[in-house]
């Protein structure tokens, strides 16, 4: 079995009575798209902030490449090669669209404290930052206002702005939230593609794109994992049904 | 060119203009007035890098004026007196240079932004801007009981300090070191909003989660961001002082610190010249209109009223319409 780019080692979380992250152990090797699914409630998001620093697990470890992470803030890990998206789009509105890009190829270069040439003329940042648009499909949208950008678009933008670190490991807080069938499916192609350059791990409510793409799915409840396997284990799976996906397969 | 760089233009062309024709013209007095603006402006400028582009409302920027002022009261007064500074460890006298006494007010006052900034920036919002306000009033408070540097009264100064090459006693040539002062400080501001730090800062501004997501401290942009911004306000506290001849606590007071917030929103929050604008309005409207009421800033107070209710831009906005996203 190959070794894990990213691990989590039995991580807990609880809020006063509530147990939000119950002994969570999951891991995501290269080349491959771990999904994590569960209700509303499940305790996805808390299970992201631990994994991407924003929040500190009360036991158990963050592992990434090996390294153990869980002591690093959230610059630090990124800087470590972990690239997250977020599910409410965090962009800088009130600048362009190649501006927000630029500020990945920006973080992913580290030298942010350089106060006389302009960013943008710097080759290297502009190099990546266009790069990044070009594959997600933004390239005519460079020199828009992102606050200008559809929804759709705005999506496409988080996944560019993490394209730019080059990270060895994506975590992507349910980026086809929001989106329509066919900005879905265009996305879910896309991922598809991405896989092979860095793993994914992928927490999504749609599970049309969460059955194309992952490799292996992880279904949490109640901040416990309560099956792991492939897609068509986690189909079969009787307790998943009950817990979570009723009619859906 | 955009209609804004136009503007600015024409307001730089001004400061350079009118304050000859004062000269020319034999009225020395506007040329003092011009200086104040100029200075102002300065201090403001300095302001706006950190609220401008950072978003750090201080309300305690006039802490970095003081102690520019007190730089050169404490230099020059021990300079006036022939009694050094110090002398153990090693001697340290007085001076009556301006160079030196710009780089000891900014040196000063960036330690002391770098201090305040490392024990304020962790909080945001209205606790920063209390935080800041705390430290004004200590400072404030601690000049009033340092009667060594005249206490309450404050001291003066008899003699402006020279610079190598020029007579600062003429008033037009005190005014063009303050004018170069300004015009390095909007180069650099200018320079620094479209730079990396530029762009690292302004998001960290409004998405601080995504700036660390991509391996950005925003604290640190933040902390640097603020220890610049105290730095030329110092320097512009040293060049009030100078014209002034006089350094007393007011120049730590909180009001100040609330006129160079003021200045930046009437001139325009984030425009390159908005706190030159600002500055320049303000010292105007207190003559002119200060010379018929003792009452003036009632006036002053509805002209923010109505910039903040009906003119969000400011009066750059106002005039240069809405701002463009820095290409």
């Amino acid at each position: 079995m190959a070794e894990a780019v990213l691990e989590t080692r039995g991580l807990r979380k609880a809020f006063g009575a509530l147990q939000a992250t119950d002994d969570v152990s999951i891991s995501l090797r290269a080349g491959e798209i771990h999904a994590i699914i569960g209700p509303n409630g499940a305790g996805k998001s808390t299970l992201i902030a631990q994994i991407s620093g924003a929040l500190a697990p009360d036991a158990g470890q963050v592992m990434l490449g090996g390294r153990d992470v869980t002591g690093l803030p959230v610059q630090a890990r990124a800087r470590a090669g972990l690239a997250r998206t977020f599910q409410i789009s965090q962009l800088a509105m009130e600048d362009t669209v190649l501006q927000n890009v630029a500020l990945g190829a920006l973080g992913a270069q580290g030298r942010p404290f350089g106060m006389f040439r302009p960013a943008l003329r710097d080759r290297a940042i502009r190099d990546r930052a266009e790069a990044a648009l070009e594959r997600v499909g933004l390239a005519g949208q460079a020199a828009m206002r992102t606050a200008e950008l559809s929804h759709g678009e705005r999506r496409k933008l988080e996944v560019a702005v993490a394209l730019t670190l080059d990270p060895r490991a994506f975590v992507m807080d349910e980026p086809m939230a929001g989106l329509g069938t066919e900005g879905s499916a265009q996305l879910t192609d896309f991922l598809d593609g991405l896989r092979a350059q860095a793993p994914i791990l992928l927490v999504e409510h749609d599970m049309d794109a969460v059955f194309a793409l992952a490799d292996r799915v992880s279904v949490l409840v109640y901040g416990r994992v309560i099956a792991s396997g492939t897609v068509e284990d986690i189909r079969r799976d009787r307790a998943v049904r009950d817990a979570y996906l009723g009619d859906e397969t | 060119m955009t209609r804004e760089t136009l503007f600015n233009l024409a307001v730089l062309a001004g400061l350079v203009a009118l304050p000859l024709y004062a000269h020319l013209a034999d009225e020395p007095f506007t040329i003092t007035l011009a200086t104040r603006a100029v200075i102002l402006s300065l201090a403001a400028v300095g302001l706006n890098m950190a609220l401008g582009i950072g978003g750090l409302v201080s309300l305690g920027h006039a802490v970095f004026f003081g102690i520019g002022g007190y730089a050169m009261g404490i230099l020059a007064f021990h300079a006036q007196n022939y009694m050094p500074l110090m002398e153990t460890p090693f001697l340290i006298e007085g001076t009556k240079s301006m160079p030196l006494i710009w780089l000891a007010a900014v040196v000063a006052s960036a330690l002391a932004a770098l201090v305040i900034g490392l024990l304020s920036l962790r909080t945001s919002g209205v606790y920063f801007i209390m935080i800041t306000l705390a430290f004004g009033q200590m400072f404030y408070y601690f000049a009033i009981s340092w009667s060594a540097y005249g206490g309450e009264d404050g001291m003066s100064i008899y003699v402006r300090n020279g610079f190598p090459g020029l007579n600062t006693l003429v008033p037009i040539q005190f005014y063009g070191l303050c004018l170069a002062a300004l015009v390095l400080a909007l180069g650099f501001n200018g320079a620094l909003a479209r730079s990396r730090f530029g762009l690292a800062l302004n998001a960290a501004r409004q998405v601080p989660e995504r700036v660390r997501a991509v391996g950005l401290d925003p604290f640190r942009l933040r902390l640097v961001a603020f220890t610049i911004s105290g730095a030329i306000t110092g320097l512009a506290g040293a060049l009030f002082a100078d014209l002034n001849r006089f350094v007393s606590p007011t120049m730590f007071s909180w009001q100040l610190s609330g006129e160079f917030i003021v200045f930046i929103i009437i001139g325009g929050t984030a425009r390159l010249f908005g706190p030159v604008v600002g500055a320049c309005l303000f010292v105007v409207l207190e003559h002119y209109i200060g010379g018929w009421s003792d009452y003036w800033h009632i006036w002053f107070g509805l002209l923010l009223l109505g910039i903040v209710l009906f003119g969000r831009g400011g009066v750059i906005g106002l005039i240069a319409g809405k701002a463009r996203a820095h290409g």
